[in-house]
């Protein structure tokens, strides 16, 4: 019985204890007709030889492919100290730090990181994690709503550069209290927001969003988008991937004001592609808006005897506290996560993350000048771009990424299942974890694939 | 002992050298674009790293290191074989976009694991993507209200959410525009039916059931209360977190629920992780299984093309929509998957029955050293509650402070204060992983905490004596927020 310790002697005198005669007594207020004699449908039981076994075989058969897809999550270098550490016992299996005397590890981690992110995004605070960056997104909008007294208006505007995705996510989760998502034109010269209009309509919006870098790669006019939103009585909400914060301008130092919530998904910093998660969500405020924000906040306090220690905190806005007028129904935060996220920062600090982010800018630099040199291949957009591009082919995406995928190259996110508007676009990324010979394979590869097909 | 901030141990120049790009390259992106500060994150040696969260993770109790009988919380022991396994390269390095042909080892542990998961909880349909146990409730409570819409009556917005149940019910009905009506629990532990026929009407949306309920007790008339909302033309939803409790005996489909969600992280045993990543996957009976969230993993027949691929929009356009960016928690899937095949059809019988055995035998010995029980007429289902009212009367003890003491004796402590129905209550689940002796020896902490109490309450109250830290000002915490270092 795997993971079950008791012997029959143990089950004999424990039953003996209960003062019944065997175990199937212990379920004799259930009504008969619901006890079930067998569980059809599960497989036998595999030691752990055999499943061993089997998953290798299965991790085997998605190998070894060079990644050069983006696209909202991103593969970077992850030292090997942060999941050694991430998966220690007293990290993994320890539980939600409720009981703070018994928690200080896991408190103090998510102080230091909620620190982290607050520096990194400029703004005041911080909570300890969401699920992640599509559904901080929609905590993000729920917040502004409550948030933005000034207005009845529940319109989100999103710039044209917010993750597609995201805004289906937000939409299925804030559309039930009212919420609408629109988007801003997106200028097809330059691949950034059209916010002309956020100037002259009628009824503004409760928020702004604004993705930076956009999901194309492209960079926002974040200062002027800020301050027109903000005179237009919107919040605006900062969309950031947490890499680029290391030398991009941070959302609290957006226009005049600074973004008053800025959110995005944690998984670059240090927490592996792993097939779609879990990663986190990361979300940061001003101080104004702390008691609006969702999820578990922690605080630093004194003990008894006046020395320092953490505990969670505003638990009065949570639903164990609030219950159906609570911020948000949400319990959990992504606490491995953002364990293995704080030691990620740690390790590399403010030098070695601007290191991965401007390495990261550079070989997507040099890959795209590299693709267009082959014909039918140019740029899409005009403009600067962060770690990602979107590159104009002169046929579909499609077919030209199965025949590198089956020479072990994934090229990038074919454009036309999210944008089919844009045409034959394929968006590529190439991050620190690309080597020169990495660049000139996928060069070759697809010269050759683009002269046979 | 404090142990400094990462910060504090900080020095400028010092760096994990090894882990970043050696050199540093020029910036392709315009001045305009950049940062004109620097965000303070640490400047620390790899060893400093290594030793600070090192030690940090000795500061914490884990189900590696202690019993933890969180009612509720179902802390059982998290095989190391599913964190190994779910992070086998070929999973942990795959994106989550790349082409599903290369993507069908994992997409076949996805298709199985849903599978065993309609065949342990006896409904039709099982969607993986909520990524947490609320993000489940959240897409419960949502398919319901497609359901009515999609049926045009969107005037059912009315839920039933018995007043003991968990916070996140509650809360889940409001986020989905709902109206939440309370129902109040018999002194028995039972709902009161005679109150349910009363709530249900014309704008019953449905209601949210745990069954075992969060008073750790099996709701008896389940049968009637299905028969009494469906009468109104309400929906069953069903909040697994006691799953625990009725495993491998008891389906919630046959119990005619409409829909459940499960959380993984509780009874499939991934790992709590001092908070989260959770799994909450939903599972729901016919009428629902158009509504269900997406991205989902089918399974085609024809030899021509990889058997496994994503069913999206296009396949379910009536789902309530995507909840994640990708799919869900992945890397949490993959453990429960290892798990539940480890466990098989045999393995997974047995957690219902000796997490209940454990359960009931504790029980049974803190009752025969004198402890009031909430029920004490109900067995125990795999969680039961211990009442402290006659003590925090006699000896002015509270559930809170016999919390505290506990973790002087090396135990963390039960749940307390929830539900909130019984008085200084603590909610007791040992769960099925837990040796006798281990049970023992926390009753017998039990008893000398009692005992302490009688001989010196004073110094009672001021556990723990032997954490890193002695009770914390949770007021101070609150009202002179400190939620970011900064530097001096």
């Amino acid at each position: 019985m795997p993971f079950i310790p008791h012997t029959e002697e143990d089950t004999g005198e424990m039953l003996a204890a209960i003062g019944v005669p065997g175990i199937e007594s212990l379920f004799d207020e259930i009504p008969k007709e619901l006890l079930i004699r067998d569980l059809d449908g599960i497989p036998d039981a595999l030691s752990e030889m055999e499943i061993s076994r089997l998953m290798r075989a299965r991790a085997a058969e998605d190998s070894g492919l060079l990644c050069f897809i983006g696209a909202g999550a991103y593969e970077h270098h992850i030292p090997a100290v942060v999941w050694d550490i991430a998966t220690r016992g007293e990290f993994y299996s320890a539980y939600t730090p409720y009981q703070a005397e018994a928690s200080q590890g896991t408190l103090q981690t998510i102080y230091e990181y909620q620190s982290m992110i607050a520096s990194l995004t400029g703004l005041d605070a911080s909570n300890a994690s969401l699920y992640d960056g599509a559904s901080a997104l929609a905590e993000a909008a729920l917040m502004a709503v409550r948030a933005n007294r000034g207005t009845k208006s529940r319109r989100i505007l999103l710039a044209a550069g917010v993750n597609g995705t995201y805004r289906k996510v937000a939409a299925a989760i804030a559309g039930s209290q009212g919420l609408t998502f629109e988007r801003m034109p997106l200028d097809g010269r330059t691949g950034t927001s059209d916010f002309r209009a956020l100037g002259d309509e009628r009824e503004p919006p409760v928020a702004v969003v604004v993705q930076q870098p956009g999901f194309f790669g492209t960079l926002e006019k974040i200062h002027e988008i800020t301050d027109l939103a903000h005179s237009r009585g919107a919040l605006v909400i900062a969309v950031a991937n947490p890499t680029s914060l290391a030398i991009l301008e941070a959302p609290g130092s957006w226009g005049e004001q600074g973004a008053d919530i800025a959110c995005g998904e944690g998984q670059p910093l240090g927490v592996p592609l792993s097939s779609g998660g879990p990663y986190f969500g990361f979300m940061a405020c001003k101080n104004a808006l702390i008691r609006q924000m969702p999820g578990r906040i922690v605080g630093r306090t004194t003990d008894l005897d006046g020395n320092p220690g953490f505990t969670l905190t505003l638990q009065a806005r949570e639903q164990h506290i609030r219950r159906s007028k609570a911020t948000s129904n949400i319990c959990t935060n992504q606490g491995l996560m953002v364990t293995a996220a704080t030691i990620y920062l740690s390790l590399l600090g403010q030098e070695g993350l601007a290191r991965v982010a401007l390495t990261s800018c550079r070989r997507t630099e040099d890959l795209v000048e590299m693709l267009c040199t082959i014909d039918g291949v140019g740029r899409l957009f005009d403009g600067p771009h962060f770690h990602e591009c979107v590159l104009r082919l002169d046929r579909p995406a499609g077919p030209v990424l199965d025949a590198l995928a089956a020479r072990g190259i994934l090229g990038g996110f074919d454009l036309s299942v999210t944008n089919p508007e844009l045409g034959n676009a394929l968006l590529v990324c190439a991050t620190e974890t690309k080597t020169e010979a990495d660049l000139e394979s996928y060069r070759d590869a697809l010269r050759d694939i683009m002269s046979s097909i | 002992m404090h142990e400094p901030l990462i910060f504090e141990k900080s020095r400028r120049g010092r760096r994990g050298y090894a882990q970043a790009p050696a050199g540093r390259d020029e910036c392709t992106v315009p001045t305009e674009f950049l940062r004109g500060d620097r965000p303070m994150l640490p400047e620390a040696s790899e060893l400093q790293v290594v030793r600070h969260f090192t030690r940090l993770s000795q500061q914490n109790f884990s189900i590696d290191t202690h019993f933890y009988p969180l009612g509720s919380c179902t802390m059982k022991y998290n095989p190391r074989a599913c964190n190994t396994l779910a992070m086998l390269p070929g999973f942990v390095n795959r994106h989550p976009l790349g082409p599903e042909r290369c993507g069908q080892g994992f997409l076949a542990c996805m298709h199985e694991l849903q599978e065993m998961l309609k065949a342990v909880t006896g409904m039709k349909a099982v969607s993986l993507t909520p990524m947490a146990g609320a993000q489940g409730e959240l897409a419960g409570v949502a398919m319901i209200r497609a359901y009515h819409v999609a049926r045009g009556e969107p005037h059912r917005l009315e839920i039933i959410v018995p007043d003991a149940a968990h916070g996140t019910n509650p809360a889940t009905a409001t986020m989905c525009g709902c109206v939440v009506r309370e129902l109040p629990t018999g002194s028995d532990g039972d709902i009161d039916l005679d109150a349910l026929r009363r709530s249900v009407g014309p704008n019953t949306a449905g209601i949210m059931l745990t069954n075992p309920s969060t008073l750790g007790v099996f709701e008896r008339n389940i049968t009637e209360v299905a028969a009494i909302v469906h009468a109104a033309g309400g929906l069953l939803y069903y909040d697994g977190a006691n799953l625990n409790a009725i495993l491998g005996k008891v389906r919630p489909g046959d119990m005619e629920f409409d829909v459940i969600h499960m959380n993984l992280h509780k009874t499939f045993s991934t790992p709590h992780g001092g908070g989260g990543p959770g799994s909450g996957a939903v599972g729901v009976g016919t009428r629902l299984m158009p509504f269900l969230p997406i991205p989902i993993v089918g399974k085609r027949e024809d030899r021509g093309n990889p058997p496994y691929f994503w069913l999206a929009e296009e396949h379910m356009p009536q789902s309530i929509g995507r909840l994640s960016g990708f799919m869900g928690n992945a890397g949490v899937l993959l453990r429960a998957y290892v798990y539940m095949r480890m466990l098989g059809r045999d393995g997974m019988r047995r957690i219902a029955e000796f997490a209940t055995l454990n359960a009931n035998y504790l029980m049974a010995r803190l009752e025969q050293a004198g402890f009031e029980l909430a029920y004490p007429g109900r067995r125990a289902s795999h969680e039961f509650i211990v009442t402290l009212k006659r003590q925090s009367k006699s000896l002015n003890l509270t559930a809170m402070d016999v919390a505290k003491a506990l973790l002087d004796h090396g135990f963390h402590a039960p749940t307390t204060y929830f539900p909130l129905l019984v008085p200084e209550c603590l909610l007791i689940e040992p769960t099925e992983t837990e040796t006798r002796e281990m049970m023992d020896r926390f009753a017998d902490a039990m008893i000398a905490i009692i005992r302490d109490a009688e001989t010196d309450i004073q110094r009672l109250k001021g556990a723990p004596y032997t954490m890193p830290v002695r009770r914390l000002d949770d007021v101070k915490a609150a009202r002179n927020l400190d939620l970011a270092w900064k530097p001096a």
